[in-house]
């Protein structure tokens, strides 16, 4: 049954997109939500959503309580509920409203917002996977696909015909002929893989600050692949002078100090695609984050040769974001622009402050690959 | 769809409404419908009516109230409304435990909604009048749009604190100073009587004529002073100085209404929870549990009345305040006597088996509201009894904690937090500043600042209703401000108080 409230809760729901998608820069450049996000849901702190009144602020007005402890004992977070006396523990106060918002409804306001184009997928016509679908009823068919209501139907509907129905004595004896099987037809699901190789550069120069940039950055990625796609894999590769797999915790997490040799990663993401996913079935996104300082000219032009030869031609789209550090900005993207910045599936972005993230993820997912 | 009630919860009712008329309540009669939980959270929150205007607030509070419910987190047992008959609604999956506590409950309510002072002026028939409120404003969605009525109650709901709480409760005669200009305002001016005609020069010389029309100028710009005296029905003044189109008067009015319905609600929420939660422990204790119902009926009951550090529960607090006046006014624990008595040991055993009572309760849910009940009969030793306390924000440590234990104290914070809800004083205090039709508003500030992200929201949600621009003059830090919002600027700029 569909009650009357869906109506205004449905426009609140509309209000609530709208707001998002007004605040849609601020969300991006925050990151604030990022811990609060569940299996396919996200939290997402609305503000002024409230109705705005002349009131007192909460902080300043402290309350009247009730329980043991001592002058000067603090009170447990969470357990002060802000309110306005009659309205005690309707969570009324000055917490923003948080709202759970879909990660499919955030990536498609995030499309629409940054108009980012839908990916052209490779590879649909190789991936396929197979689907039952039960698409009508039919006078043949297994015994255990046996449709029992349309069975008794039809049975029904021949002994009125017959005139052999009584209804005082309802009793209905299907014969052979009245049977009805359900049918089904196979359906070909073209299925689309896709995985995210995400490399990040963890040498000394690369800070906490950069760190959070790459994971707010990440996470939008993230969102809006997993729209695009539906199977979607990440991998974690970190790399300071040497590269190494790891998992996603690690990846935000870890801090190495020393030198920066770029194709280490390179060379490992090379192998992984190599070894689990064939271009021929994958869609594939390598992701690198560095500050772009790497050792030597030598071992640029190691990573751009490796870039030329193994994973652009393998991969949907490379993408490389420099992440100013507090040592400045280095030299890799200037020799990436150089060198492949012509070919079509290279997105590169510079990224100077969290303001900066908004812009680039544009520039990663403008080109529709 | 609502449910009457199954014949097996209908006989509990008979039983529970036998028990509640045996112990002297007096209610409205009582009609029982059953919910589902979704259909329960509707009509929560529609405020308690399931006819109301469209309204996304609605939608919003509905989305907090199923999230609550499916995680488990909150469950909203039934739902009263003032209204003749009272209208009370029961979620269909309760126990019947549950259900039985429930409608105990529920007749505290009403008696306490038929009997109060406070809710004299409600409107009985709210029910009817909130599905006419619906039809109205969807009329006029119908007629000028959704868009600009949804607009339009957007702004109006930032205003509707702004009612003078108190007005249903006075009659005003006209302004007498008004009268009295008035018949004044008629005089000419000729001075003093003169007798002969050939001292008038004398008595009555021609500067002193010149002043006395003066004055009278002056009274009369007076009372070109609108409002005359500062009025803190804002809403009101709005309804009858603002320019505003036929359907936006008529949703104000709407608005306006329904605030004063849930005003005395808000103002004895303790005592009308405290009130129901008595009833409710007297009539399943005394009468209406069975043995193997107590277990479930005492979780519940103590879920009901628990307390958390940083909240006050209304339920607690009222229940416990109800059985202390009962206890002292028993023992015979009032009075000069009583109050002047300092030996504690003659205190504690003091027991003069008046017997009063429960009498005297039911004085005190007749005449009372929260501010004079918790006024009048919270006592040192129930405050030091209940672990009452105030607790504060400590900057320093970024966090909530316990500022003090002393009566005085609490009982100010917590008569200040009642007052008025808990919000600030507002009133129009000229509708015609500095002569160019702006409007000025005064918070009487009293020791707490105004939340200022929401204050400049509210006045710019105000100053389209006016048109004009607006003002508000309040106090930051001590010093005093007058907050403006001319339709394009937030302007801010120092007063002197």
């Amino acid at each position: 049954m569909s009650l009357k409230i869906h109506q205004d809760h449905s426009r609140f729901k509309q209000i609530v997109r709208g707001k998002i998608k007004a605040n849609l820069r601020r969300y991006v450049q925050k990151g604030e939500m990022l811990g609060k996000r569940g299996k396919d849901t996200i939290s997402i702190p609305i503000p002024f959503i409230d109705i705005p009144h002349f009131k007192y602020g909460h902080k300043e007005q402290g309350g009247v309580g009730q329980g043991e402890g001592d002058v000067g004992q603090q009170l447990s977070p969470g357990s002060v509920q802000p309110g306005d006396g009659h309205k005690a523990g309707q969570g009324e106060g000055d917490h923003a409203l948080e709202v759970d918002v879909s990660l499919e409804e955030l990536a498609s306001i995030l499309g629409e917002e940054l108009q980012l184009p839908n990916i052209e997928r490779r590879g649909k016509e190789q991936v396929v996977a197979q689907k039952i679908k039960y698409t009508g009823v039919n006078t043949t068919g297994p015994e255990s696909l046996r449709h029992f209501k349309r069975t008794f139907k039809q049975a029904l509907r021949r002994q009125i015909a017959l005139g052999t129905y009584d209804p005082a004595r309802p009793v209905i004896i299907p014969t052979r002929e009245d049977r009805r099987y359900r049918s089904y037809r196979m359906q070909n699901l073209p299925e689309t893989n896709a995985v995210i190789v995400y490399m990040m550069d963890v040498s000394g120069s690369m800070g906490d600050e950069q760190k959070e940039i790459v994971r707010i950055e990440s996470f939008w990625l993230d969102t809006w692949l997993r729209h695009q796609y539906k199977g979607l894999e990440c991998r974690y590769i970190i790399h300071d002078a040497v590269a190494r797999e790891v998992d996603r915790e690690t990846f935000f997490h870890t801090r190495e100090s020393g030198g920066t040799m770029i194709s280490s990663a390179y060379k490992l993401c090379r192998d992984i695609i190599r070894a689990d996913y064939p271009p021929g079935s994958w869609n594939i996104y390598p992701f690198h984050f560095s500050d772009g300082d790497n050792w030597s000219a030598d071992d640029t032009r190691h990573c751009i040769e490796m870039l030329r030869g193994d994973i652009l031609p393998a991969v949907n789209q490379f993408a490389y974001g420099q992440v100013e550090s507090p040592y400045g900005s280095g030299q890799f993207i200037k020799d990436l622009r150089e060198t492949v910045g012509d070919a079509e599936n290279v997105a590169l972005s510079e990224i100077a402050d969290k303001d900066a993230i908004y812009q680039s993820i544009r520039d990663f997912l403008g080109k529709g690959r | 769809m609502p449910k009457s009630l199954t014949p097996r919860l209908a006989q509990l009712k008979d039983e529970i409404e036998g028990y509640a008329r045996a112990f002297g309540l007096d209610f409205f009669e009582t009609v029982f419908e059953l919910l589902g939980y979704d259909e329960l959270n509707m009509v929560a929150s529609y405020g308690g009516f399931p006819n109301r205007y469209p309204h996304w607030r609605w939608g919003m509070e509905y989305e907090q109230l199923s999230k609550g419910y499916e995680y488990g987190l909150s469950k909203i047992y039934e739902l009263v409304i003032n209204n003749d008959p009272c209208y009370a609604y029961l979620l269909e999956s309760n126990a019947e435990v549950d259900q039985k506590l429930v409608m105990a409950h529920v007749y505290g309510h009403c008696d306490f909604f038929k009997n109060n002072f406070y809710f004299q002026h409600t409107n009985r028939r709210m029910m009817d009048e909130m599905a006419n409120h619906a039809t109205r404003v969807r009329r006029w969605v119908d007629k000028v749009g959704i868009e600009k009525v949804e607009d339009f109650i957007d702004r109006a709901l930032s205003l509707e604190n702004l009612i003078d709480y108190h007005s249903p409760y006075i009659r005003r005669s006209p302004d007498p100073k008004r009268a009295e200009h008035e018949e004044k305002s008629n005089e000419r001016v000729e001075g003093f009587r003169v007798d002969r005609e050939y001292m008038r020069g004398y008595v009555n010389p021609l500067e002193f004529l010149e002043s006395q029309r003066k004055k009278v100028e002056d009274e009369k710009a007076k009372k070109k002073h609108f409002p005359e005296r500062a009025q803190r029905d804002v809403l009101l003044f709005l309804l009858e100085h603002a320019p505003l189109e036929a359907w936006e008067f008529d949703v104000l009015a709407i608005l306006r209404e329904e605030a004063y319905y849930f005003a005395p609600q808000g103002q004895t929420k303790i005592m009308n929870e405290g009130w129901a939660s008595y009833w409710h422990s007297t009539i399943m204790t005394r009468k209406a549990l069975t043995a193997d119902e107590i277990i479930d009926y005492a979780d519940h009951h103590s879920g009901t009345l628990g307390t958390r550090p940083g909240a006050l529960n209304p339920y607690k607090l009222g229940i416990e305040l109800y059985r202390d006046i009962e206890e002292r006014w028993n023992k015979g624990r009032f009075g000069k006597e009583w109050d002047e008595c300092d030996d504690l040991k003659a205190r504690r055993a003091w027991d003069k088996n008046l017997g009063l009572g429960r009498e005297k309760i039911f004085e005190v849910r007749k005449h009372y509201n929260d501010v004079t009940f918790i006024d009048t009969f919270l006592t040192p030793e129930f405050a030091m009894e209940q672990k009452l306390f105030v607790y504060g924000f400590n900057e320093k440590r970024n966090s909530w904690e316990i500022l003090d234990r002393e009566f005085r104290k609490v009982k100010n914070k917590l008569l200040s937090q009642l007052t008025n809800f808990g919000q600030p004083i507002i009133e129009v205090v000229d509708g015609n500043f500095e002569n160019r039709g702006e409007l000025l508003l005064a918070h009487k500030h009293d020791g707490q600042d105004l939340k200022p992200d929401y204050a400049r929201e509210t006045l710019r949600n105000l100053q389209t209703i006016w048109r004009r621009p607006c003002n508000l003059v309040t106090k930051v830090e001590g010093k005093g401000v007058c907050l403006r919002f001319d339709g394009q600027n937030q302007t801010e700029k120092k007063v002197e108080l």
